[in-house]
């Protein structure tokens, strides 16, 4: 329980509260390991284009004719737009949150590590918004490493395919720009998919000091998550594991749009959140800190 | 924990609190993130029971004027999602499908587009279906897959199926215009054919019952119970939810009689009987895919017609195809083939291994008529001789030996 908590100023925090996030974007946007996952991330989908590109330069249809890989991946060559999504669909299992897992285990247990955690809580900004602004800067991780990858996937597409109207999954046609909007939707309900587990990466980031050790158990839970959401015989535990309907964004490509799952997944989501976000907040104030 | 060590580092709680007090406080803040997930696990768990509860109360009904009230059924449009389960106890009927069905229908030149090869695929697993109908013409049936879907389209002359995995397109012109909706026919899963193909065959055999009601996709609904009269049959009970307002099947349910959870189990999860969107019937192949067309379609269509057909009559036991002879009657009828001398000449000929293999798959049984194997599934059962001869039929092991002894 910390004093400092309860005595905040109310009327200085809101201010403070925004200087403080802005501060730690900078901080986690400009190091230079965040940087050097966003280039990866943004290398994807370019590789994938240049690929598929290479594959169909004679005519050939892509990938077998099954339709095995990724998702998508049949249509990159006939329209642009859907690199975008064969990108996200191929990042999205493992690549990605991993990207995510890293920051996350490393926004709490980074700043222990170094030494640095006794002063941000110096300041009077109480130990419950500094964890607020923590995640709140993970979520905008999340968001900017999607909107990475789903922009390098517009970008190369765009330069090595046609581009135009583009045909949902289900056949029906649809402008490119309503594609281009669905590409922003599926963007953001990718982002928003990754929250829970960003909640869970703050979390096991709270119960250590040392950010090597977060970042290594957040990445090895999902890795975990994943492995289990596969085997068949576990299938009674899947609709509870966060990586579960992850996928379910490729619902928006569907004429009408197939909510039901988009909505079990967003609810998934929101209830990891709550659990280890609250979590992450009853032990981050009420953690000794020692460094 | 050395809870003094914090308050002295980081200059916040001091001295004065006992370290057994801030122990319980700690504590306490943990229950927060215990609530939050009984709460979650709490919600999971009711809110599927609680919108269960209150079958809704409608006014009685006869068994008569509820099969009445299907048949007089009129509803033209309509759009809606189904979700089919089918678990027929075999490993996985898609792998199958090749040997089952004559004329090799996963052959290199046929696409995987092609509607049968495709919706056979439906009779193994779970399934989510989405269905469009604007009058006889116009129809749409897509399978929602993983990243992936595949849509049926009919529209006026045209049939195009669309396979988004692999981005081939099926085309298929009809001469004759709106004689002939293979969309509609291909489809073995709604619930409207079902329950006409099983009140076809109520007769005398059959129990038809008015079974309560019950709610499917926010509609209410009467649930109509069919039941065999005669035992030996491994079909237990169908039971069919009907709307209330149209007749309209909603929920179609077949339980095998020796228990466990449905073989078919198909039901919209969604429905609405407004007039669908037009542009969901329209259909123009994706730049760039693979277009196959059907080559003669009125003949084509005839021979997979005939061809499914057959295999439909040759599943639930009732063909009469050449050397095929029924026995019995109903619920346990069972069909008798002679393979004769080439089949068992076959069997005896095969490697001791393969025996071995057949008979791992298989129950050894012996009788009267000699011995053989019974090959199970969930529903069907097959008896084949040391002598050739096949039993098939929905009926249980005994059932088939007895079967087998009589003919003898």
């Amino acid at each position: 329980m910390s004093r400092a908590d309860l005595t905040a100023a109310p009327e200085r925090s809101a201010l403070w509260t925004f200087g403080l996030l802005g501060s730690e974007l900078t901080t986690v946007l400009r190091r230079g390991r965040t940087l050097a996952l966003l280039g990866v991330l943004a290398a994807v989908p370019v590789l994938i284009g240049i690929a598929v590109r290479i594959e169909t330069g004679d005519g050939s249809p892509a990938g077998p004719g099954g339709g095995g890989g990724p998702a998508f991946l049949s249509q990159v060559s006939h329209n642009g737009l859907f690199l975008v999504f064969a990108a996200l669909s191929a990042t999205l299992p493992v690549f990605l949150p991993m990207t995510v897992g890293v920051v996350a285990g490393d926004s709490v247990a980074g700043e222990a590590n170094a030494g640095t955690l006794r002063y941000l809580l110096v300041a009077p900004a109480g130990r419950s918004r500094l964890l607020l602004t923590k995640y709140t800067s993970v979520l905008v991780f999340c968001l900017v490493a999607t909107l990475v990858v789903a922009v390098s996937g517009l970008v190369a597409g765009a330069l090595l395919f046609p581009v135009g109207e583009v045909t949902t999954i289900s056949g029906t046609r649809i402008g490119f720009g309503e594609g281009l909007l669905r590409a922003g939707l599926i963007a953001l309900v990718v982002a928003v998919s990754l929250s829970g587990f960003a909640a869970l990466g703050l979390f096991v980031s709270t119960l250590t000091d040392s950010g090597i050790a977060a970042m290594a158990a957040t990445v090895g839970v999902l890795i975990t998550a994943q492995i289990v959401d596969g085997i068949p015989q576990l299938d009674a535990v899947g609709p509870y594991l966060f990586p579960h309907l992850w996928m379910s964004f490729t619902d928006l490509l569907r004429a009408p749009v197939y909510w039901d799952e988009i909505v079990r997944n967003l609810g998934v989501q929101a209830v990891y959140v709550a659990v280890f976000g609250s979590a992450a907040w009853a032990r981050f104030t009420t953690k000794d800190i020692t460094v | 924990m050395a809870p003094n060590d914090s308050a002295e580092t980081t200059g916040e709680a001091t001295g004065e609190v006992t370290g057994g007090s801030v122990g319980r406080r700690k504590a306490a803040r943990y229950i927060v993130p215990v609530a939050v997930a009984g709460v979650a696990a709490a919600t999971i768990g009711l809110v599927p029971a609680l919108a269960d509860s209150g079958d809704p109360d409608l006014p009685a009904i006869t068994a008569q004027e509820l099969v009445e009230k299907i048949a007089a059924s009129d509803e033209q449009q309509l759009s809606g999602t189904l979700k089919i389960s089918t678990d027929l106890g075999l490993p996985s009927l898609g792998g199958l499908t090749d040997s089952l069905l004559p004329g090799g229908q996963g052959g290199a030149d046929t696409s995987s587009a092609a509607p049968e090869a495709k919706l056979t695929e439906l009779a193994s697993g779970t399934h989510t279906l989405r269905l469009a109908a604007d009058g006889p013409d116009r129809q749409r049936l897509s399978v929602l897959g993983k990243g992936s879907e595949y849509s049926v389209v009919h529209n006026g002359a045209d049939v195009w199926a669309y396979d988004s995995a692999s981005d081939e397109v099926y085309h298929q012109r009809a001469e004759g215009g709106d004689k002939d909706h293979p969309a509609p026919k291909g489809v073995p899963g709604t619930p409207k054919e079902m329950a006409e193909e099983a009140l076809a065959a109520a007769d005398k055999t059959t129990s038809v019952t008015v079974d309560g009601t019950t709610r499917v996709a926010g509609r209410d609904a009467y649930r109509l119970l069919i039941k065999p009269k005669q035992s030996g049959s491994t079909i237990g009970a169908i039971r069919v939810a009907v709307d209330a307002a149209n007749g309209v099947p909603l929920k179609f349910t077949l339980a095998p009689s020796g228990g466990g959870k449905g073989v078919v189990d198909a039901g919209f999860t969604q429905v609405d009987f407004a007039k669908p969107d037009a542009s969901s019937f329209s259909f123009t192949p994706p730049k760039g895919a693979r277009v196959t067309e059907a080559d003669e379609p009125a003949e084509r269509t005839d021979e997979k017609a005939d061809e499914l057909g057959a295999f439909q009559k040759e599943l639930s036991g009732l063909g009469d195809l050449g050397a095929v002879n029924v026995i019995g009657e109903g619920w346990t009828a069972i069909a008798e083939i002679k393979a004769g001398e080439a089949a068992a000449g076959d069997l005896s000929g095969m490697p001791a291994e393969a025996q071995g293999l057949l008979g791992a798959f298989g129950d050894k049984v012996s009788g009267d008529f000699g011995s053989g194997t019974v090959f199970k599934t969930r529903l069907v059962n097959a008896l084949l001789t040391d002598d050739g001869s096949v039993y098939v039929g929905a009926v249980t092991k005994d059932a088939l030996v007895k079967a087998a002894d009589t003919a003898r």
